[in-house]
């Protein structure tokens, strides 16, 4: 039995996972830990400066995406309850 | 040269009639096609159009130039104008288009039941929109006028009537399909001189793996290891790590543009264009697969784009270009002042340093922390906007891929200005005019209101791209500033926190602005004027050294902080709105995007 309530906090949860992510990948891996994560190799990208130029925009990709699955879930859990 | 002509004139000329073709063949009849494209354009639709819309000619052309001379520093660009489509389709777009209705400010006004909201609304849209335009106007007269050799005025003029068919006939719809034709002109135009130019370099055709490989010379030396040793020994600092201003200025950069971007109203527009929530939190993924192809392509043709300037000038160490025998592109950009060159030690060779006075200096080598001499810098002026245009030529590339360069930059100026010409008439004819001026407008007069606005914002355009005034150049920053420290928080506020009331939400959004903009004014001058800046645009007297560029995340701040003060001594907001933000907040059947 899906509610107004339960549906919010499961959304504000979700939300918070992605942001969660969404700033350990751009400001974490691209700007806080560059330095050290420099020192690892991805070919001939540095680790971090890739973060910064590919890898967060990536992540990006595959957040959003996630986000709209799992909000589909929960919609039709929703529609479902409230039949 | 003649050839080239040629190849651009076909080029420009058959992309113009295809969105003519495009522009008869979706002629706006409702209000709703007007505003929301009748809100039956798919996801995918959406997410391409969405892409057109917001990748401007400063992505197209400036980005990757950026990033050339920026290096490391060039990522905020990558990372904010990226990361901003993740707080779109969580915090906004979905909640927005549930509410279903066709404009911004009209949805400001319905959450703060206030008309002085939705007046601050439609100024900050107004003067976001304006200073955005008038660098697409700008783009457009520069590329007529070297591509195809028109005079500046004639080229824009051309612009803004191509501009002017296709968005007045067709309002949202027209210019949907016209950007989704924009578009895959675009991306062709600047994907495919990258794969050209990466796979010269390192034989590997795709771009972001390319910038990742060794050379294709055969001595096995990576791009980026060699384009650092090339750039550290003229004394420049390490291209994959330079910063830009320390960290916490990065930071602070990142976060505006990334709240900036969430705050277009250009570009929220395009989200109540879909049929459904599930469509609109769609359409932001779609969006960002279009961006990011982009995006993620810019990075490699910043650095080629700079190895191949380095190796044009330096082609084996200490052998430099003799100024006499330089190539037909450089004779060409310098006729447009935008590269410029001074032969300081009079040896009639070009030396291209990071060594700005007129003495040779010794210094130290970023890199190998070894003592080297640089000469004097003689590429007296090199404009970072010419890299994306120039590139095809310094690789050498045939004479169609530089028409089809010529074709894209016109196609991402001419989709953007279209854009926010839209959200500026709307904001006019449906917010000012039907809904507080004249509310018994009827529909059909609110049609041809539309059509007139937007005829009248183009003329001003028109105008201010052919008189920039003298603060365009400071611009970007206004509307990036105006849209992350008023609109985005007013909006995500109206959203997340039920009680948030109209007296609270007015109180932060104008004191949002009004710190950014005196803190932008402060440094760059009032208005921009020279000379009136009262605390010098210098380091040592950033607040906390973040540039007024990246000030707009602590003018949210401030517009969530004061907000959230006035709500407690105010009061929430009355009952009936709270039930409307919760009604907002589930999934289910939205209306199509509506009028009253």
């Amino acid at each position: 039995m899906e509610n107004k309530e339960t549906y919010w906090s499961e959304n504000i949860r979700i939300i918070s996972i992605c942001l969660a992510i969404w700033f350990v990948v751009s400001f974490g891996f691209g700007l806080i830990l560059v330095e050290p994560l420099n020192a690892i190799h991805l070919g001939g990208y540095k680790l971090g400066f890739w973060f910064a130029q590919q890898g967060a925009i990536y992540a990006f990709l595959v957040l959003i995406f996630w986000y709209g699955h799992k909000m589909n879930e929960l919609d039709k859990k929703y529609d479902e309850g409230n039949k | 040269m003649e050839e080239l002509k040629l190849y651009t004139y076909i080029a420009v000329f058959s992309t113009f009639a295809l969105y003519f073709a495009i522009a008869w063949w979706a002629r706006a009849g409702s209000t709703s096609d007007f505003y929301v494209a009748g809100g039956g354009i798919t996801p995918l639709q959406n997410g391409m159009a969405i892409g057109a819309d917001w990748m401007s000619a400063a992505s197209f052309i400036s980005m990757a130039g950026l990033i050339a001379f920026l290096g490391y520093g060039g990522s905020v660009f990558l990372m904010g104008w990226t990361g901003g489509y993740v707080l779109l389709a969580m915090l906004l777009a979905p909640y927005m288009r549930k509410h279903g209705k066709f404009t911004v400010p009209e949805f400001i006004f319905d959450r703060y039941y206030s008309k002085t909201a939705r007046v601050v609304a439609v100024a900050c849209l107004i003067i976001a929109s304006l200073t955005y335009i008038i660098g697409q106007m700008k783009g457009v007269g520069v590329a007529f006028s070297r591509f195809l050799e028109v005079d500046y005025g004639l080229g824009l003029g051309i612009g803004m009537f191509v501009v002017w068919v296709y968005a007045v006939l067709g309002g949202m719809k027209g210019i949907t399909y016209t950007q989704i034709a924009q578009y895959v002109v675009m991306i062709f135009a600047y994907t495919i001189p990258a794969i050209f130019i990466s796979f010269q370099l390192t034989g590997n055709p795709i771009p972001q793996l390319g910038l990742g490989s060794t050379l294709a010379d055969g001595s096995g030396i990576y791009l980026l290891d060699k384009l650092d040793m090339v750039v550290t020994d003229l004394g420049f600092k390490e291209y994959t790590t330079a910063n830009l201003g320390g960290t916490l200025n990065m930071f602070a950069y990142t976060i505006s543009l990334m709240i900036g971007t969430a705050g277009l109203p250009h570009v929220i527009m395009r989200f109540f264009t879909v049929p459904s929530v599930q469509a609109a939190r769609q359409s932001a993924g779609y969006a960002l697969v279009f961006i990011g192809l982009l995006y993620t392509v810019a990075p490699a043709v910043g650095a080629m784009a700079r190895l191949n300037l380095m190796n044009t000038i330096e082609p084996t160490a200490g052998e430099n270009l003799v100024y006499a025998e330089r190539p037909q592109w450089f004779k060409d950009w310098e006729k447009t002042g935008l590269l410029k060159f001074e032969d300081k030690n009079g040896d009639g060779k070009i030396q291209y340093t990071s060594n700005t006075t007129d003495q040779t200096i010794t210094t130290i080598n970023a890199m190998t922390g070894k003592e080297i001499v640089v000469l004097p810098n003689e590429m007296v002026k090199v404009d970072r906007d010419i890299m994306v245009l120039a590139n095809p030529a310094i690789a050498n590339l045939p004479n169609w891929v530089i028409a089809l360069v010529a074709a894209g930059g016109l196609a991402a100026a001419l989709s953007t200005a279209a854009g926010l010409l839209l959200a500026i008439s709307s904001s006019i004819s449906h917010d000012l005019m039907k809904g507080i001026l004249t509310p018994d407008l009827s529909e059909k007069n609110e049609l041809l209101a539309g059509r007139i606005v937007m005829t009248i914002a183009i003329l001003v355009a028109g105008y201010l791209g052919l008189n920039p005034p003298g603060f365009a150049a400071g611009t970007v920053a206004l509307a990036f500033g105006l849209a992350a420290s008023s609109i985005f928080p007013a909006l995500m506020m109206g959203i997340f926190s039920k009680k948030m009331s109209g007296t609270a939400a007015i109180a932060g959004m104008c004191s949002g602005i009004g710190i950014t903009m005196l803190y932008v004014f402060q440094h760059k001058g009032i208005m921009f004027i020279p000379g009136t800046s009262f605390l010098g645009d210098m380091g040592p007297n950033w607040f906390l050294g973040i540039s007024p560029n990246a000030f707009g995340c602590i003018g949210a701040l401030v517009n969530f902080g004061v907000a959230f003060v006035v709500l407690q001594i105010t009061g929430p907001a009355p009952a009936h709105i709270q039930q409307m933000v919760e009604n907002m907040r589930l999934p289910g059947d939205c209306a199509a995007a509506h009028d009253h």
